[in-house]
């Protein structure tokens, strides 16, 4: 459903990203790794619309996609979270999800306004839908206080559950487990799997746990200094020479 | 520390002393056909040199002076009371804005003319904040230039008035409309901006507005104004002595009392007051909705908000447009009450008065910027005894109240939309 070909991205003299191609199936987890500062992010950042690429096409479902505004980009159903958590910190748990049905609430001023009976009845979904959510990622407790509050790893739960409330098609978690204890993690690895079989959502992650990439990807794409170095299975890439000596390491 | 105060006091006093000894202390006096410069006498110059003491004592021990004010606000028994429950809190402002407003209601009938007419101004001050506090308070977009909008409600009404003969009922939309297109237009271009470099433009976009006005003569008048604007009418009911407009009849005659110049006054204040509610409770409104969160969300964290799918264009003008409608209504009741417009009312002193009750208020509270717009519009008439010198009183008030309640009088706390843990339950 996603197809990145030849994707190149310059800043002045740096070549960040060069000639990078990786593809999303439906249905399936794929993730990115790589030494720090490779273009991972960047990556991320292109294919969200935070950056336009200098070269190279991303399609999605078919449709080419490189360039268009961010916010165009997550309405098609391509939504993403960010390495450094991003709530609305000063709005409570309940807020932050429903900030993120504004697109499914789009009603007009007037009907809002004198609160018609169909604003009143999309307002109660919309929450409806926040509450099923908050009780998935297990924040129901914590649903009507401030975002900024929460534990790290609740604010990471919180993140994930704002994107699923959008019904997003592809999901693209930067770095979900960073900062997160293994318990937490656990909890993480077990909700992305959900995530693809029970909501049919297909996920790009970035990662450096590494047995949360090797758990849970259906495929692993390997990045080294903006180059693609590898692609193929878990089991593939465990034991590629290349990828052992520029990230994994010898053990 | 200590030689440190000692040189920093010194310094205060000797500026002091460089401000008010020229100020005070010589005076320009008219003899005959020549004007002449005379020294203050004996008196004014030891209250100057005294004030210079006064200053140098405060900063030399202004570490001691400063901990005993740290201790005061323990004497307020209210400071430290725990904040109240969501519930509870607006149950209380709701009764307290009802009494307000049933207070409002009645008070005219009351006062002398020249209360209710002050009173005016304040409703239109608490309208215009209103809208501003939108674009600013909520959206967190600093517009210095909010005074335009005002100025195109005002002009609208005046120059339809002057070459259509439009009524204040039918200038009302028009003009609030007219200027939120103009908001919607100034929207567009600064859209990328953020913070200072938005302040600066619509700096700017204000100046040119009121340049225009000045300059475009044959159509505004320049800066010899637009006069003759109409008050507004009830029911095709004029408040003049004698009609003014044919198929129109005046109200004392309509109901058989004598003729009063309140009526029309009291009127105006009503008016106002009508539409300082409409404005509150619309605003208020809007804060819940879906429109409203996407203002804060984007003020918090423009890229997540993006992320998600918010889009900054339509959220930034929305607020915009949405601010300077409020202006335009603003300005039509302005310029009916006046009856007299001219572009010296829209000068950017104007636009700040008005981010000044804002900010005192608490950016995006109502209650707050209620209660500010009373006080800055009423303490300057107030202080009207001290005449040359009130303005400064003004400036001094705004200082300390920046320093003891850097979050304004009563800052803003969300209304939050709470889930009911049975429903989470299921």
């Amino acid at each position: 459903m996603l197809e990145v070909k030849d994707l190149s991205m310059r800043f002045g003299g740096l070549l960040a990203v060069d000639q990078v191609s990786l593809d999303v199936q439906e249905h399936e987890i794929v993730a990115i790794i790589g030494p720090n500062g490779a273009g991972k992010t960047t990556v991320f950042n292109c294919m969200s619309g935070f950056y336009r690429p200098t070269g190279g096409q991303i399609l999605f479902e078919g449709q080419e996609i490189q360039g268009k505004p961010d916010f165009r980009i997550s309405r098609l159903g391509l939504v993403r979270t960010f390495q450094h958590v991003r709530l609305f910190s000063q709005m409570t748990v309940v807020e932050n999800l429903l900030v993120a049905q504004h697109r499914h609430l789009n009603t007009n001023l007037i009907s809002g306004l004198i609160k018609t009976p169909d604003y009143r009845k999309r307002e109660q979904k919309s929450l409806d839908r926040a509450a099923y959510w908050l009780d998935r990622v297990g924040l129901t407790d914590m649903a009507n206080r401030d975002a900024g509050n929460l534990a790290y790893g609740q604010q990471r739960r919180l993140e994930i559950a704002r994107c699923m409330v959008t019904e997003p098609k592809l999901l693209m978690l930067d770095e979900p487990a960073a900062g997160l204890n293994p318990a937490e993690t656990k909890d993480l690895n077990q909700l992305i799997i959900s995530l693809k079989e029970d909501y049919n959502v297909s996920v790009v992650l970035i990662e450096h746990d590494m047995s949360l990439v090797m758990d849970i990807s259906d495929r692993i794409n390997v990045i080294n200094q903006g180059r693609p170095l590898a692609s193929g299975t878990p089991a593939e890439i465990r034991q590629n020479d290349d990828v052992i000596k520029a990230y994994l390491g010898e053990a | 520390m200590a030689a440190y105060n000692f040189k920093h006091a010194l310094f205060s006093a000797i500026v002091t002393l460089i401000i008010s000894y020229p100020i005070l202390g010589f005076n320009l006096v008219s003899e005959g056909s020549s004007v002449v410069l005379k020294g203050a006498d004996a008196f004014t110059v030891v209250g100057v040199f005294i004030a210079a003491l006064v200053v140098f004592m405060f900063q030399l021990f202004r570490d001691s002076f400063m901990a005993m004010l740290g201790r005061l606000p323990a004497l307020n028994p209210l400071a430290n009371l725990p904040p109240m429950p969501q519930k509870k809190r607006l149950k209380v402002e709701s009764i307290l804005l009802t009494l307000m407003l049933i207070a409002a209601l009645f008070w005219p009938f009351m006062a002398s003319r020249g209360a209710v007419d002050l009173a005016t101004l304040v409703l239109i001050y608490i309208m215009l904040a209103l809208g501003l506090n939108v674009v600013v308070g909520l959206a967190g977009l600093l517009d210095l230039g909010y005074v335009a909008f005002y100025a195109v409600g005002a002009y609208t009404f005046a120059l339809l008035s002057q070459y259509v003969g439009i009524s204040f009922w039918l200038a009302l939309p028009t003009g609030a409309l007219l200027a939120a297109l103009f908001g919607l237009v100034l929207g567009f271009p600064v859209l990328r901006l953020r913070g200072d470099y938005l302040a600066i433009v619509t700096l700017g976009f204000g100046e040119i507005i009121r340049i225009l006005l000045n300059n475009m003569t044959n159509l505004t008048g320049g800066p010899n104004g637009i006069g003759g604007i109409p008050d507004p009418t009830l029911f095709g009911m004029e408040f003049g002595r004698r009609v003014k407009e044919e198929g129109n009849t005046s109200f004392h005659e309509t109901f058989g009392i004598a003729y009063a110049g309140e009526h029309k006054v009291i009127f105006l204040y009503l008016i106002a007051l009508v539409l300082a509610v409409i404005t509150a409770l619309i605003i208020r409104r809007l804060m819940r909705m879906p429109v409203g969160r996407a203002w804060e969300a984007l003020r918090e964290d423009e890229i997540a908000s993006r992320s998600l799918g918010l889009s900054r264009t339509a959220v930034k003008l929305s607020a915009f447009t949405i601010g300077a409608f409020f202006a335009g209504f603003a300005g039509t009741v302005f310029a009916s009450k006046q009856g007299f417009i001219s572009p010296e009312s829209f000068v950017f002193l104007e636009s700040a008065i008005i981010l000044a009750i804002v900010v005192l208020g608490g950016m995006g509270s109502q209650m707050g910027v209620i209660l500010a717009a009373i006080a800055v519009t009423i303490l300057p008439e107030l202080a009207r005894e001290f005449s040359e010198y009130r303005m400064l009183i003004f400036g001094a008030a705004m200082v300390l109240m920046m320093v003891w309640r850097p979050q304004g009088l009563l800052p803003m706390r969300r209304i939050h939309i709470e889930l009911s843990p049975q429903r989470g339950d299921r």
